[in-house]
């Protein structure tokens, strides 16, 4: 890992030296990331500075200040983030996009254009994103004097005149799918274009789960944004909850005990391990394979039950709290736990000897959905998509938190960008995780498993990044003046990687999308929020 | 392949009564009126068709859960279907967010009569964590007739049994 400081004055310097003046600000507001002010006619420039040095581009977030918007971009380098702020009048904000320079800020970007209401002058694409028919194109939701009610009309109509791309010539179809799927899955509408099987064009439209969640956080106390946080997306209940509490906690500069941290590993190493049970079985069960499915399942349910048993909560809901957890482990359940992997390690040696040995699901997997290393590093594209494709980063290994700093941390790692590659990172992180969980259970510190909260100085702000099932999860917190939340920003990996699923399933016929789809498994929910 | 078949061989049925605890035998008895009533009234099968109208799909992974070979709900001879034109049951779940009002307006227009609705989950209840705001129209009643609610955050797997056996029942 890098200092994050030094990353930052190297930038500056690089910035420099292309005339662009970036000020540091002290105290540093969101360490241990550093952030930089620049001026918004800069904010462009800044964005190519940093493409051509190699920084990923993140994320976004904006600000209502009253007079001013304040803009700040996520960036990371070799495990040292970066944020870059500026600031632009309320009234007709306008601001260079970077879009131009960075494919993942497009839809952020879009984003903050539907719930601020700032132009960004020279973004490719400035369609609405979010933004289906509940509130107009004049008015902005994220904006202070917008309230949380709205004035929705009596009926919300569909979004029926969105401008989709369109593709026309011989043998040319369009199939619309969505926003209801046919299946217990989540909603959202993906338009194909087709010639006779193949995918020409697929894209999507999402945010049809939009439920004002940045909106519906101001003003709740740290315990309540947590619960909050802990339900943007509801498979990733531990992955969101922590990071949000790291951001208040960092916030109010409140110190957790060493036992909390391991137990926050243990709860985030399970839910991974369990959700990818599920999508192992899952990939299994959309190329016709039952047997995986099943097998992947029970041994799934396994461990919910377990979490039931021993954290009062089958996918773990409300246990990380502001301050630590709300749970602790016995040595009793420490040693089940430890059983429990034993066990689950065996059952894995088992079944993936079956199904490396079939055939029939190699002929699906193989050369399905190939994301290119390139088109995932030029992405940013995160996990187990980006690491199928080659892409190593990891927070918990690039840039790591308590209690990951003190843990042998292996990264999975496969490079073909298919799907079969998206299988095996899964499997691999899996393992991972079983190694993780026996490591954090070794050396479980004794102690408190959580401190007392403690009040934020007002308009304090906090900054958090990481490594969720999916991969990694940003979050920016800033407080009022007497402990409420004024600002809530989750960025799930899933923002990141859904435009991934666009590119990944060019040239494949359409019966392979449902594959293609579940071996990246966007959440639409922590997408939409 | 011997090998595939031996797993499964050496796996069994796992398929649990419901519940396995021996004080919910009421549960069980419970199953066996569900069973009875699905039989007379759905000829023995009764179609659900889910929609996630705003869930953060935690209800989602519970209601797959059913299919778990735990659970494996189709014994009871419920089973989930890809069309609202084959289904008895619109199972919704999430505080229905605007964008998706339409969309579940026009499933339960699709859903063919006589039809039940049930609002699986607190937020389909009541709006839960989200309640109701410019983006979110909060419980599930506020759009459509809701004719049960089976509570939870998410409801467990056998909150959601217990649920459709007393929607059934009645």
């Amino acid at each position: 890992m890098r200092v994050n400081a030094e990353a930052s004055t190297e930038f500056r310097s690089l910035l420099a030296a292309r005339g662009i003046e970036a000020r540091p600000v002290g105290p540093e507001p969101l360490p241990p990331a550093a952030t930089l002010e620049v001026g918004s006619p800069d904010w462009g420039r800044c964005a190519q500075t940093a493409q051509e040095e190699n920084w990923r581009w993140a994320g976004a977030f904006a600000e209502d200040e009253g007079a001013a918007l304040a803009v700040s971009a996520c960036l990371e380098k070799q495990g040292a983030y970066l944020v870059l702020r500026t600031r632009v009048a309320a009234e007709q904000p306008e601001l260079p996009s970077h879009a131009p320079h960075y494919w993942a800020a497009d839809r952020a970007e879009r984003h903050i254009q539907d719930l601020f209401g700032i132009r960004f002058t020279d973004h490719p694409d400035p369609r609405r994103w979010v933004r289906h028919q509940a509130w107009d194109e004049k008015t902005h939701p994220l904006r202070k004097n917008f309230p949380a009610a709205g004035s929705p009309p009596e009926t919300t109509p569909p979004d029926s005149s969105y401008p989709f791309f369109k593709a026309q010539g011989p043998s040319v179809y369009e199939i619309p799918v969505g926003p209801i799927h046919a299946g217990i899955i989540e909603p959202g509408h993906f338009r194909f274009q087709a010639i006779g099987e193949t995918v020409l064009h697929l894209e999507e439209r999402l945010g049809y789960v939009h439920k004002g969640i940045e909106k519906i956080a101001e003003g709740r106390d740290p315990a309540s944004l947590a619960r909050l946080a802990g339900r943007v997306s509801g498979d990733t209940t531990v992955g969101h909850a922590w990071a949000a509490c790291l951001a208040m906690e960092r916030a109010a500069a409140l110190e957790i005990p060493p036992r909390a941290a391991y137990l926050r590993g243990l709860l985030a190493e399970r839910e991974r391990a369990i959700n990818h049970l599920w999508d192992l079985g899952a990939l299994c069960n959309d190329v016709g394979f039952a047997f995986g499915y099943y097998q992947f399942g029970r041994l799934r349910e396994l461990w919910l039950r377990e979490n039931l048993a021993w954290f009062g909560h089958r996918l773990l809901m409300d246990r990380i709290v502001p301050g630590g957890v709300a749970v602790d482990v016995s040595p009793d359940v420490a040693k089940r736990m430890r059983e429990s992997t034993v066990v689950l390690r065996k059952e894995l040696d088992e079944l993936i000897s079956i199904i490396d040995a079939n055939s029939s699901l190699e002929d699906r997997f193989l050369a399905a959905g190939v994301l290119a290393p390139e088109t995932a590093a030029a992405l940013g594209a995160l996990g187990f998509v980006g690491r199928a494709s080659g892409q190593t980063f990891d927070v918990r290994k690039d840039a790591p938190y308590p209690p990951y700093e003190r843990l042998n941390v292996r990264v999975a790692l496969e490079s073909q960008g298919d799907v079969s590659s998206r299988f095996w990172v899964r499997y691999k992180e899996l393992r991972a995780a079983l190694r993780l969980i026996e490591q954090m259970l070794a050396d479980l510190p004794a102690g408190e498993s959580a401190v007392p909260w403690r009040m934020p100085e007002p308009h304090a702000e906090g900054f958090a990044a990481v490594e969720g099932w999916r991969g990694e999860i940003l979050c920016f917190v800033r407080f009022d003046a007497d402990n409420r939340i004024a600002r809530y920003w989750p960025r799930d990996p899933s923002a990141v990687n859904w435009p991934a699923l666009e590119k990944l399933v060019l040239g494949n016929i359409v019966p392979d999308f449902p594959v293609c789809n579940k071996s990246v498994n966007g959440s639409y929910s922590g997408h939409d929020l | 392949m011997l090998r595939l078949y031996g797993k499964i061989l050496k796996t069994g049925v796992l398929t649990e009564r419901v519940p396995p605890r021996p004080k919910d035998e009421a549960v069980e008895a419970e199953g066996k009126k569900l069973k009875a009533v699905i039989d007379r009234r759905f000829a023995g099968s009764l179609a659900i068709r889910q929609v996630d109208a705003g869930s953060c799909n935690a209800c989602e992974l519970e209601i797959h859960a059913l299919n778990n070979v735990y659970y494996d709900i189709e014994r009871f001879g419920v089973h989930f279907v890809a069309s609202p034109r084959h289904a008895d049951i619109l199972l919704v779940t999430g505080p229905v967010s605007r964008h998706m009002e339409a969309a579940l307006k026009i499933a339960y227009e699709a859903t063919a009569d006589p039809k039940w609705v049930v609002a699986l989950g607190d937020c389909a209840a009541c709006g839960g964590e989200f309640g109701v705001s410019y983006a979110s129209s909060g419980a599930v009643a506020n759009v459509i007739p809701v004719d049960a609610v089976i509570p939870g955050c998410p409801p467990t797997p056998f909150d959601l049994l217990r649920g459709l056996l007393s929607l059934l029942a009645k």
